[in-house]
């Protein structure tokens, strides 16, 4: 180890609205793994893009040293010339392109403008084997497994002559022993000269390749602490992690006292779920759960951890694979094969991805509003429009949806607003079982306080309610019972009273042990 | 957005009566509404256009009542087409077989009827049966398959015209029943006394103002009761009057010749029923919600599969009665027939306002489009443009409507 490589210094990025960095300093040393970590949205990818030129040179303040020398990137291959490779979560790789030609894309080995095959293959083989690959470089890319996709990335970056290898959270989509052989992987590059950042949420990954680690949370550096240290236990990081204050952003809720006599509204009995191409791996591994009348329940989890899968594959199996399990309401087995069969058996499910999943953005606010329950405003298979007006008013009024009138385009609205659209479509459908996604995503403060109300009213009117939350402290404040889940399973339930951040994001970092 | 949760939100204006709006306020509100829907008034806008400058440029020949029958009798088939085409659409597809299928359904109804001497009545009701089918068989494949329209109405366009030359082996066939080239040729019947003009096109046009007038009121009324803003009385009132002076308009000119055609009496059946549909039915609402966010429409709980198959089934059976009319009117079933009808329906929908993402459109506007076609191709007839010019200005009016949709959404910043 010869000093640092890598010192950003001060890094401040504003988004329109929000400010995603307000100052982060990283120091990572020759030849080192440096992992970061932190909570979703606490700003680790970015850091990562500001650092890869994504985000140019200008876009933000403060100051990247390489290898000693200020450096000003304008875009991606501005880094990568200085030998910074990033591999982002989502494989940048054509799929019906060859291996070969997916490493030396945009960087061909050819003579005027014609390509060389024969450097090609050549070079390809070459830098397969070094990522621990036999397959033959003109496999296409989609007729391998997204594990060795991941290695075939790494190829390319060796190919770029990187000196810098950037990670971004390279196992969420993998299997154990994908996992493994990357892990494995990188700590051989490691003994090859190459720094790599890496970041990740599992604990036990950061342990097994990192030599330091960066905890980041709401844009900050917290601290770097070194992973070989003693001290440096896994709840020194969760609590670096969370360590927020609380401040009294929820409405008051007295905790629901469940009757134990009454079936629970909603019960899923082990139920699991195959990824839809993927189908040696299980996206939700045997979960069961409950909830009552009037009870909110919450499922935390990281991002991979099969919160959304679970959710929309009890919805109608809109999601993967069915492999097995049951759906139980009011203590009756029920047929939840097609979303229409859920609704008709008075369960809705409000969509984390409210652009792509919940709405129709070119459609009004009244029609939108309508359309899960058109025959409530209907005759005879004819919709009344001036009652579905009138019902669309009313939600405007409620919910204070902010529009002129309900003829306004979805697609208009603020984040919040359209939020407000989704929650009031099922809520008119009149379900029994809400399933909200991540409710808040993306809204403003004052928003959330009003939709936090909206639920805790839902509640209150006997309804059951599933939250799904990646902000602990949401959960923390609005839930009777909080359910954690990692890597598809259940992992742990905890009652008002004995949830904390630190309890709940020990379980939700909990994964199988990596194996060796 | 604003994150002040007191900020009252304005007082909503006192339902119901409206009629203290002053001129100025009048305007706003009309500007309003026709910012709201920009693409149909700029349509409309358009249409008068291209009527004043061909009106002007041929002396008037082209609002004489003949030549305003013989408008309707020539676009007909295309607008029926036009409204099948302008629902594929707006669920998020596109069907080019409608050319050969309609003339695939004129040869089997050729060979039937002329053949085969099978009463025309019965007839229509097997091709229209034919027509239902075949489209079924293309939504099957779309909807259940999964194989992408484009592919599979293409398929579906070759199909039917080598079906068609097949069938006919080559040859016209005619001429047809006299039943059914009435329906395609002639005018509703004379009623009553000689007043100059044609009687019951006169009813009829009455009959079509009270209804209007009737349906509007009701409209209004049902409004106040469900204590929704309406808007003032005197906007009201002038709309009235517009729809009233050009239902007129369109009676007077019809009555002064013949009366109206049989087979405008079948389109305005046909633009009122599925313009009903299309707004108000739940299975119009689902249309859009597939053709708006597939994806959401599913989440939603709407039978995104079935409402496609139905759609396609749908567009195969006007097919069929485009192809019915078209061979009636020409009295022979050709091999050739409806070549490019397809584009042309296709065509009229952009232009009258449908999107190529789909959830966006008015069966209505796919009427005004097909008769901005019509008028184009009429008027520029008169004139004695050749068909190689005709074709290059549709061409560029096309993509001027289109151009200035997405020029005028850019603005809006949607």
């Amino acid at each position: 180890m010869a000093g640092p490589v890598l010192e950003m210094r001060s890094i401040v990025k504003t988004f329109p609205g929000v400010k995603a960095l307000s100052d982060v300093t990283l120091t990572v040393q020759q030849g080192e793994v440096h992992a970061i970590c932190g909570e979703n949205g606490a700003g680790k990818s970015t850091l990562m893009k500001v650092l890869s030129g994504v985000h140019p040179h200008g876009t933000y303040e403060g100051e990247i040293l390489f290898e000693g020398d200020v450096c000003e990137f304008k875009d991606i291959r501005a880094s990568e010339h200085h030998g910074i490779v990033i591999i982002h979560q989502e494989l940048a790789l054509v799929p019906y392109l060859s291996l070969a030609e997916n490493i030396f894309l945009g960087n061909e080995h050819a003579a005027r403008g014609f390509i060389n095959w024969n450097d090609t293959l050549k070079h390809a083989s070459e830098l397969l084997r070094r990522v621990g690959l036999s397959d033959h470089p003109e496999t296409r890319v989609a007729d391998i497994g997204v594990g060795k996709q991941q290695l075939v990335e790494i190829a390319k970056a060796l190919s770029k002559k990187v000196k810098l290898l950037i990670l971004d959270e390279p196992t969420a989509a993998l299997n154990d022993e994908d996992s493994g052989k990357l892990l494995d992987l990188i700590l051989e590059l490691k003994k090859q000269g190459i720094t790599a950042i890496i970041i990740s949420h599992k604990l036990n990954e950061i342990r097994k390749v990192a030599d330091s680690v960066t905890i980041l949370r709401d844009g900050r550096t917290i601290e770097t602490l070194d992973v070989k240290a003693a001290e440096t236990t896994e709840d020194r990081i969760i609590s670096g992690m969370v360590g927020r204050d609380l401040e009294n952003r929820f409405p008051e809720r007295s905790p629901h006292e469940p009757e134990e006599d009454q079936a629970p509204a909603l019960e899923v009995r082990n139920w699991t779920v195959h990824h839809p191409i993927d189908q040696q791996r299980k996206v939700v591994d045997d979960v069961s759960l409950q909830v009552r009348r009037g009870e909110i329940v919450g499922i935390a989890g990281l991002m991979g951890a099969g919160r959304t899968e679970l959710a929309m594959s009890v919805f109608g199996r809109s999601y993967g694979r069915y492999a097995g399990g049951t759906v139980l309401k009011d203590g009756t087995e029920i047929r939840t094969k097609s979303v229409p069969e859920a609704v008709k058996h008075g369960i809705a499910y409000v969509t984390e991805d409210r652009k792509h999943y919940g709405l129709n953005l070119i459609d009004t606010i009244g029609r939108n509003i309508s359309l899960s329950a058109l025959g409530k405003v209907a005759k005879r298979g004819v919709v009344d429009e001036h009652e579905e007006r009138q019902v669309a008013e009313g939600f405007r009024k409620s919910m204070n949806i902010k529009a002129p009138t309900v003829f306004e385009p979805v697609g208009k609205l603020s984040g919040g607003n359209q939020q407000k659209v989704v929650l009031s479509k099922w809520i008119f459908a009149g379900p029994d079982v809400l399933i909200l996604d991540e409710p808040t995503r993306g809204i403003d403060v004052g928003a959330k306080y009003e939709i936090y109300t909206v639920i805790d009213q839902l509640a209150a009117q006997g309804k059951a309610v599933v939250f799904i939350s990646s902000e602990l402290p949401e959960l923390l404040g609005m839930c009777d019972r909080i359910y954690t889940m990692a890597a598809g399973r259940l992992t742990g339930e905890f009652s008002r009273a004995e949830a904390s951040q630190e309890s709940l994001m020990r379980q939700m970092t909990k994964d199988k042990e990596v194996t060796r | 957005m604003s994150t002040d949760l007191t900020a009252k939100t304005p007082a909503p204006a006192p339902p119901g009566k409206g009629g203290s709006a002053t001129g100025d306020s009048l305007l706003h509100l009309m500007l309003d509404g026709m910012r709201r829907n920009m693409r149909q008034y700029g349509m409309l806008f358009a249409l008068g256009l291209i009527v004043v400058l061909f009106a002007v440029w041929t002396n008037g020949d082209l609002l004489l009542p003949r030549n305003v029958s013989n408008l309707v009798l020539q676009n007909s088939y295309i607008l029926i087409l036009a409204i099948g085409m302008m629902l594929v659409i707006i669920a998020g597809h596109i069907d080019l077989s409608v050319g050969s299928l309609t003339a695939f359904v004129g040869a089997v109804g050729a060979v039937l009827m002329v053949n085969h001497d099978i009463p025309w009545p019965i007839a229509l009701v097997m091709c229209l049966a034919i027509g239902a089918a075949a489209g079924a068989a293309q939504g099957f494949l779309i909807a259940y398959l999964g194989i992408p329209s484009f592919i599979v109405t293409l398929a579906g366009m070759l199909t039917f015209r080598g079906l068609t030359e097949i069938f006919l082996e080559g040859q016209t066939i005619g001429p047809f029943p006299e039943g059914l080239q009435k329906v395609a040729n002639s005018f509703l019947p004379e009623v009553g006394p000689d007043t100059n003009y044609h009687n019951l096109t006169l009813l009829l046009g009455l009959a079509v103002i009270v209804f209007v007038v009737l349906q509007e009121l009701r409209d209004r009324k049902r409004q106040q009761e469900f204590a929704l803003e309406v808007p003032p009385a005197k906007l009201f009132a002038l709309k009235l009057v517009a729809l009233v002076a050009a239902v007129l308009t369109v009676t007077m000119l019809l009555a002064s010749y013949k009366g109206a055609p049989i087979v405008l009496l079948i389109l305005g059946i046909l633009v009122v029923g599925f313009g009903y549909i299309m707004r108000n039915a739940i299975i119009g609402r689902h249309i859009y919600a597939i053709g708006g966010n597939l994806p959401a429409a599913k989440l939603s709980g709407v039978k995104d599969k079935k409402v496609t198959f139905l759609v396609f089934l749908n567009m195969g059976m006007l097919a069929a009665l485009a192809g019915l009319v078209f061979a009636a009117r020409f009295n022979a079933a050709s091999p050739k027939a409806g070549l490019n009808f397809e584009l042309e329906a296709i065509a009229a929908s952009f232009i009258g306002g449908a999107s190529m993402s789909g959830g966006v459109g008015t069966v209505l506007g796919a009427i005004i489009g097909g008769v901005v076609l019509g008028v184009l191709n009429n008027g520029m007839n008169l004139v004695g443009i050749g068909t190689d010019w005709q074709q290059v200005i549709k061409g560029l009016v096309l993509l001027a409507a289109v151009g200035f949709d997405v020029w005028n959404k850019r603005k809006v910043g949607s």
